[in-house]
């Protein structure tokens, strides 16, 4: 069995009619069970007082805003190089789920610089740069939705992912790449460095593993939906000529 | 119980009405979406076959 056969709209629609409410169940129990423990039952930081309580919704949507564009890469890739439509479809599928999780990423940033920083905004690095990228997610639903012929428009928006790419990659590595700004260095990384304490790396781990689970449960359901619409327009076309 | 979250209780509990209602908005939509998607075909392959 080939991971390619599931480019095929029917197997697709079978598999993810599968796998759809478990993730759709798994992500609303991390996210409960994250967001409650870290709400509720964690201690405030030193520093930042009740506002460390942020980084359970800031930390997993920035962490998402970036890797559905990577994902949005790969599938955008897949379409330029073996012209399969559904990935084309779930590359379009994901850019809206981009945009809400750039937002919140965005607005809990905010909400938590005012207070810590004494600035809702800065023009820092990866503050920008993320705003650059939410602005790519805005761009590539645009142009989707502009462009009539469905290949075209797969077509040009994997061009406009490529390019986006590289502010996708800024917005991570933009505190390594220039010493600067105001923004701190990532909270979870692979090195062996710890920078977030247990008691709050725990209930955090949680809400990852839901918004991971929910980003999956929706670009599923997106998806099913892409296809749906598309096979709807072929039959309205079929319809029309006969 | 609510925890005391001091003098910063507007920014957390903001923050968390903010993402709750974008996380909300984004399901709802695609639910909506999923289930028009779903008639306007079911409508379509009855119109066709019937």
């Amino acid at each position: 069995m080939s991971l390619w056969e599931y480019a095929n709209p029917v197997k697709f629609m079978a598999l993810s009619g599968r796998i759809l409410p478990w993730t759709a169940w798994l992500s609303g129990i991390s996210l409960v069970i994250g967001l409650v423990w870290g709400f509720f039952y964690t201690p405030d930081d030193f520093r930042q007082g009740s506002t460390v309580k942020i980084i359970y919704l800031h930390v997993p949507s920035a962490l998402m805003a970036i890797n559905v564009w990577m994902m949005m890469l790969v599938t955008s890739l897949v379409w330029i190089i073996r012209r399969h439509h559904v990935s084309a479809l779930a590359a379009k599928a994901a850019a809206p789920i981009g945009v809400a999780m750039t937002l919140i990423a965005l607005v809990t940033g905010a909400i938590w610089g005012q207070p810590m920083w004494g600035t809702w905004w800065a023009w820092d690095p990866r503050l920008t740069s993320f705003l650059i990228l939410f602005l790519f997610y805005l761009g590539y639903i645009a142009l989707w939705a502009a462009i009539e012929d469905n290949d075209t428009a797969a077509d040009l928006t994997s061009i406009l992912c490529l390019v986006g790419s590289v502010f996708a990659i800024l917005s991570r590595y933009a505190v390594n790449f220039w010493n600067q700004g105001l923004h701190q260095g990532a909270s979870l990384s692979l090195d062996t460095e710890k920078n977030v304490a247990d008691v709050f790396y725990q209930p955090l781990l949680f809400c990852i593993a839901g918004f991971v689970l929910l980003f999956v449960a929706l670009v599923l359901l997106r998806t099913r939906t892409e296809i749906r619409a598309r096979r709807t327009s072929a039959l309205f076309a079929r319809e029309r000529m006969g | 119980m609510m925890p005391d979250l001091g003098k910063y209780a507007d920014a957390v509990l903001g923050a968390y009405a903010a993402s709750i209602v974008l996380l909300i908005g984004i399901v709802v939509l695609s639910v909506w979406q999923s289930r028009r998607a779903k008639a306007a075909l079911e409508e379509m392959e009855k119109r066709r076959n019937g």
